[in-house]
């Protein structure tokens, strides 16, 4: 079963995967430093299909998509956060990462609780506690996007369908 | 009810009457924009399976965040955004020369009032300062851009911010954005617009308006701008061919907040370690050693703020012990600075002064900081590890702020050397 990495606010991008290894372009060497310069032991401890639960703001500062690549070849299946920085969300979605504002999440889940999520009836449990906190889905358009794997995938989708992006 | 600067621009990008703050739009842009990380777009462009770029003349590329190569590494990311650029023929592809990539689109008037611009850089907001719609977006998303000239967009909220009165000496746009930020939060403005107003923003030119909209994207806006007045065109003109339309908001436009500050008021500032939002008076820091000043970048790295810090430092060298390393924004602004006779300043001083590039903001390549050593720089951001070791610490601060320092050799207040 999945299981939360839970952080607080405003977890930017240069700690979620700083700026000195920006010259990588491998994925599975961007997952090395996931987390790298906010907590070390993530890439010991994440396994696939975990949930980052965080609090407001997260993945502020720069547009580098690395931040999402990293997380997601590190394993990471999703993030919960009460916010985004504006460009992680959408870097998020277009690489088929859902990412959901649910606020109070953090608050309701320790690092290594079970985690169950559900993107549609906008749920999020904590199975280690019995407890669950609800969130506003993703809307359709975004959903679609998901849907499909990714921005790229949705547009190969649309561009065979013969319609436009 | 009128309508906002994002709303104008967007609703015309969208092919459509109007927009509500909160619709989702499919916009079709007018500039895209990207940097170093083209070899990223450059990948995903050729997953999406799509030959050509959709105008060759609206994807500008150039590298500015490692330049010139670092590494073999880098060296060879550059040598194949080169080829790609140049079998797409595209018609802005700049290369290495020119410097960082937000003063450049500005300079050459490549962003235009009443146009949408996306850029792959979160300082891509940059260009509100003459009355463009540009914002920051992902490699993926940049593809996409490429691919079908489109993008999935969500109508802003804008806040305005209103600054009235004069700025006292020695106090600039750079301590108004961190006074902003810190008022507001490195969220207050999250998913949102900002438009700068007032006696203040109209008196400051076209570089000052820069430093703000460009510092908006730390308070998590998706846009800051400053409507096109008289001097915006002044500063387009020669730059931006063709013919410009500007867009202002109506008088009625509705705002999802009011703020007013009083120029006079304000005072030096820095941004502690390791937020943008954590910003005290000068004078808490006032004495603590620095190892290096940092004078640059697309927040500061402009004629006008170099020639503030030189003033600031007189016949003064640079303190022992203290690295100040200066990065022109752009080829034009060092050219400017050289004419002015700055650049023999400062390197009689005992300044670096480093190509015109990103430079040492991202701790990418040169000026990279070891564990334990403080660095003040007039760049954008303080997170941990920015710069280098994550036990090294930045310290964000003005232009003459940070000259200041650089010649006691320790945080210093502007107005007290």
């Amino acid at each position: 079963m999945p299981r939360a990495h839970v952080y607080g606010d405003d977890v930017n991008t240069d700690v979620i995967y700083p700026g000195r290894y920006s010259e990588l372009y491998d994925p599975a060497e961007m997952a090395k430093h996931a987390m790298e310069d906010l907590d070390p032991a993530f890439r010991e401890r994440v396994r696939a299909g975990d949930v980052i639960v965080a609090g407001a703001n997260f993945g502020c500062g720069s547009s580098r998509e690395q931040a999402v690549i990293c997380l997601q070849r590190a394993g990471v299946s999703a993030v919960v956060a009460a916010s985004f920085g504006r460009i992680f969300f959408r870097n998020a979605i277009n690489l088929g990462m859902p990412a959901v504002e649910a606020p109070g999440a953090a608050g309701a889940f320790s690092t290594g609780d079970e985690v169950e999520l559900e993107l549609r009836a906008g749920v999020v449990r904590n199975l280690s506690r019995g407890t669950e906190v609800g969130f506003r889905p993703l809307p359709p358009f975004l959903m679609e996007i998901l849907d499909d794997g990714g921005l790229v995938a949705h547009l190969r989708r649309r561009l065979e369908a013969g319609g436009r992006g | 009810m009128g309508r906002t600067i994002a709303q104008k621009v967007i609703a015309r990008a969208a092919g459509r009457g109007s927009v509500e703050p909160g619709e989702i739009v499919i916009a079709r842009v007018d500039m895209a924009m990207s940097p170093e990380n083209s070899r990223l777009v450059m990948e995903a462009f050729e997953r999406i399976g799509v030959q050509r770029v959709w105008d060759r003349e609206r994807v500008v590329i150039l590298f500015d965040h490692r330049v010139p190569a670092p590494n073999i590494k880098t060296a060879a990311a550059h040598q194949e955004v080169r080829k790609f650029a140049r079998a797409q023929g595209l018609t802005h592809f700049l290369d290495a020369r020119e410097g960082v990539c937000h003063q450049v689109m500005v300079e050459l008037g490549l962003a235009r009032p009443g146009e949408l611009v996306v850029g792959t850089d979160s300082h891509t907001t940059t260009y509100g300062a003459v009355g463009a719609l540009s914002t920051g977006i992902g490699a993926t998303e940049m593809a996409g851009v490429w691919a079908t000239g489109e993008l999935w967009m969500r109508v802003p909220a804008t806040h305005m911010v209103r600054v009235d009165g004069a700025m006292p000496e020695r106090v600039g746009a750079k301590d108004l954005m961190l006074r902003y930020i810190a008022d507001v939060g490195p969220d207050g403005a999250d998913y949102a617009c900002v438009e700068f107003a007032g006696e203040a923003v109209a008196a400051m030119g076209v570089p000052g308006r820069m430093t703000l909209c460009n510092m908006s994207a730390e308070a998590g806006a998706k846009a800051g701008v400053v409507a096109p007045d008289r001097r915006t065109l002044a500063y387009l003109r020669g730059r931006a061919a063709a013919h410009l339309a500007p867009v202002r908001a109506d008088a009625d436009a509705a705002y999802a907040s009011h703020r007013a500050y009083d120029a006079a008021d304000l005072e030096p500032l820095v941004a502690a370690p390791h937020a943008v939002e954590n910003v005290h008076p000068v004078s808490r820091y006032a004495g603590l050693e620095v190892h290096q000043a940092v004078l640059g970048s697309c927040t500061n790295g402009r004629f006008e703020d170099l020639r503030a810090a030189a003033a600031v430092m007189g016949d003064r060298p640079v303190a022992p012990g203290v690295r100040m390393l200066v990065v022109p924004a752009s080829r034009r602004e060092l050219l400017r600075a050289l004419r002015a006779g700055l650049v023999a300043r400062f390197v009689r001083a005992g300044a670096m002064v480093l190509n015109p590039g990103c430079g040492p903001c991202l701790g990418a390549h040169e000026g990279a900081l070891a564990a334990g050593e403080r660095a003040i720089s007039t760049t954008n951001r303080n997170f941990r590890g920015r710069m280098g070791d994550p036990g090294s610490e930045v310290f964000l601060a003005s232009p003459e702020t940070v000259a200041a320092s650089a010649v006691e050799g320790a945080i210093a207040d502007p107005r007290e050397v």
